[in-house]
């Protein structure tokens, strides 16, 4: 059975022709990377409502913000290290403060970023983003809920931080998959295991708890694409019903995901988690695939941690 | 208003700074002084602005990308019927919407949150081009610190206006030569700074920006200058009309004492006595 891949930087860009359609207030903004954040096929459709910034992310992250302030509903686009990491003051206090209702498409988000290596690849922009009061996060896990992503981002009034992948990705959800702003969902239902994921780790949690039925645990499978704000209720139902709890994600466990969840059972329900994502360490140049094997945040990686840490109690 | 009505407002203007950094017991009068004349200009005169309805759809928008002369901006706003000019004597105390640096959020008038430097122009260029696309004809105002200009989000923001011929901006440069470590040309020169926007594509005009009659001068050129966005260099002067605050650098972020504040009220009773005669 073959299954769909689509990169979701591909759903960034046909998300935004179709609101684009719909909403005559809607711009979009990139820094020289039109091709890439795939913005192109937007500009390909609406040429006057396509703002090319050049290689200049503060000043388009101020022009943004500007636009906003006039009723446009600016889009702006480039890689996750710039959008997030060099113009992060410009994001907090520029759209951030006064709450502006800017929507931050990054794309090229974490390791599998690939052959560019570590310069390229973001794996602290959630962490980042997460300390701005008022921001919304989004990592969707794939084309359809990335889709949908954009889609709700446009409708909520206030900054949104959109991320999305370069590497294509299994495509899980079905067209009518409803998809709700900080509300987590269960993909699979299982046993005393549950691993929590995100962005492109959900596919591949989803893959790695099918292969540990043949290893007798039955892992549930939830799906966080709402980073901020957290779906607590979720997170706390999930844990409660848990005897393993882990969390995946293509960035690094200080500040993303596995320290969001961590914050939410610190205070409220206390137990042992297991983080899977970036160790603290810089990426490397490869194939996006080979890095998310070498760094354990495949199939084959979630499923070897989960069965040592469930084999070690 | 006539130059003589503009040149009263800008004494009142100032003492409304005075009592509001007086009153907070910080905050920057030197640049606010220095400015005090440029934005007594542009609220008095220059803009399409109205008190009442300061959402106004079509407005002209300011942005002041040196935000730490809010003090400046909170004098001229009340003073122009924003709000009561009494509360800026509540500036930068807790629970009071006069923030240490603009809030657009809480602050009638105010049309963009600043005092990171260097951002304020970015926003004000998206201002303009969203104006432009949109096709309105209001006007959009950003005033900058010869000291800011040296972030290099400046340029990018001047790379961009330039560009896009964005006729409907203009860009002034409270250029008093000081900044907290010493003069602009002993820290990191930004000279010449004509030649730099020229360079960015720029209509530039030379002023006196403590001259009220250049300053209209200058302000009236803007309007007619097509496909170019246009700078103002003000040449003004730090802690313009208190004596002993001119062109002293230890002024740009302290209050005075009581002392201090009630001579600063004095002289500039005296220059508004002067300018009635």
């Amino acid at each position: 059975m073959s299954v769909a891949k689509i990169a979701t930087r591909d759903s960034y860009g046909n998300a935004l022709v179709e609101l684009g359609k719909m909403h005559e207030d809607l711009v979009v903004l990139d820094a020289d990377l039109a091709a890439a954040t795939k913005t192109g096929v937007f500009k390909k459709e609406f040429p006057d409502r396509h703002i090319d910034c050049g290689i200049a992310e503060n000043n388009m992250t101020g022009i943004a913000a500007g636009m906003a302030t006039c009723g446009k509903v600016p889009f702006m686009s480039t890689f996750a290290m710039f959008a997030a990491g060099r113009s992060f003051e410009q994001v907090r206090n520029s759209i951030g403060y006064p709450h502006l209702n800017v929507k931050i498409g990054a794309t090229h988000a974490g390791i599998s970023v690939g052959e560019d290596g570590a310069t390229h690849q973001c794996n602290e922009d959630i962490a980042l983003m997460r300390t701005i009061p008022g921001m919304v996060i989004i990592n969707p896990a794939d084309d359809v809920e990335a889709r949908a992503a954009v889609h709700a981002a446009y409708e909520y009034k206030g900054p949104v931080y959109l991320r999305f992948g370069r590497l294509a990705v299994p495509v899980i959800h079905s067209e009518d998959y409803h998809f709700e702003i900080g509300k987590g969902e269960v993909i699979r239902e299982g046993k005393e295991v549950a691993i929590i994921a995100t962005g492109l780790c959900v596919s591949e949690a989803l893959e790695a708890a099918n292969k540990l039925m043949d290893k007798g645990i039955d892992a549930t499978v939830v799906n966080i694409h709402t980073i901020k704000p957290i779906d607590k209720a979720l997170i706390l139902e999930i844990a409660k019903k848990s005897k393993y709890l882990f969390t995946v994600e293509e960035h690094s466990v200080i500040g993303g995901l596995g320290s969001a969840v961590a914050d939410v059972l610190c205070e409220e329900y206390p137990m042992k988690l297991t983080r899977i994502g970036i160790q603290d360490v810089f990426g490397e140049s490869g194939p996006a695939v080979e890095l998310l094997h070498k760094y354990g945040l495949d199939a084959e990686g979630i499923m070897e941690r989960v069965e040592q840490v469930v084999n070690n109690e | 208003m006539n130059i003589l009505d503009l040149e009263q407002k800008a004494i009142e203007v100032r003492k409304g700074i005075l009592t509001a950094v007086y009153h907070a017991k910080s905050g920057h009068p030197g640049g606010s002084l220095s400015a005090a004349d440029l934005f007594t200009y542009l609220y008095f005169e220059e803009m399409n602005i109205d008190p009442r309805n300061p959402d106004m759809e079509n407005r002209d928008r300011f942005v002041l990308s040196k935000g730490h002369t809010a003090p400046g901006l909170y004098s001229t706003l009340a003073n122009r019927g924003f709000f009561p000019v009494g509360d800026l004597k509540t500036l930068r105390h807790l629970g009071s919407y006069l923030q240490g640096h603009p809030d657009m959020k809480h602050i009638p008038g105010v049309d963009m949150s600043s005092g990171s430097l260097g951002q304020g122009l970015s926003a004000a260029v998206g201002m303009a081009m969203s104006g432009k696309m949109a096709g309105k004809d209001y006007r959009v105002y950003a005033m900058c610190g010869d000291g800011e200009i040296q972030e290099g989000q400046i340029w990018e923001a001047a790379m961009f206006a330039g560009h896009h011929k964005l006729d409907n901006l203009t860009v002034i440069i409270d250029n008093n030569n000081l900044q907290i470590d010493g003069t602009v040309q002993e820290v990191c020169s930004p000279y010449p700074i004509d030649k730099k926007f020229a360079a960015f594509h720029f209509h530039v005009i030379t002023i006196d920006g403590n001259d009220m009659t250049q300053i209209a001068t200058a302000f009236k050129q803007a309007h007619t200058k097509k496909d170019k966005p246009t700078v103002i260099i003000a040449n003004t002067v730090k802690g313009k009309g208190v004596s002993f605050m001119e062109n002293k650098v230890g002024w740009h972020g302290k209050a005075p004492n009581e002392e201090e504040y009630l001579l600063a009220m004095q002289e500039l009773k005296k220059a508004g006595e002067a300018i009635c005669q």
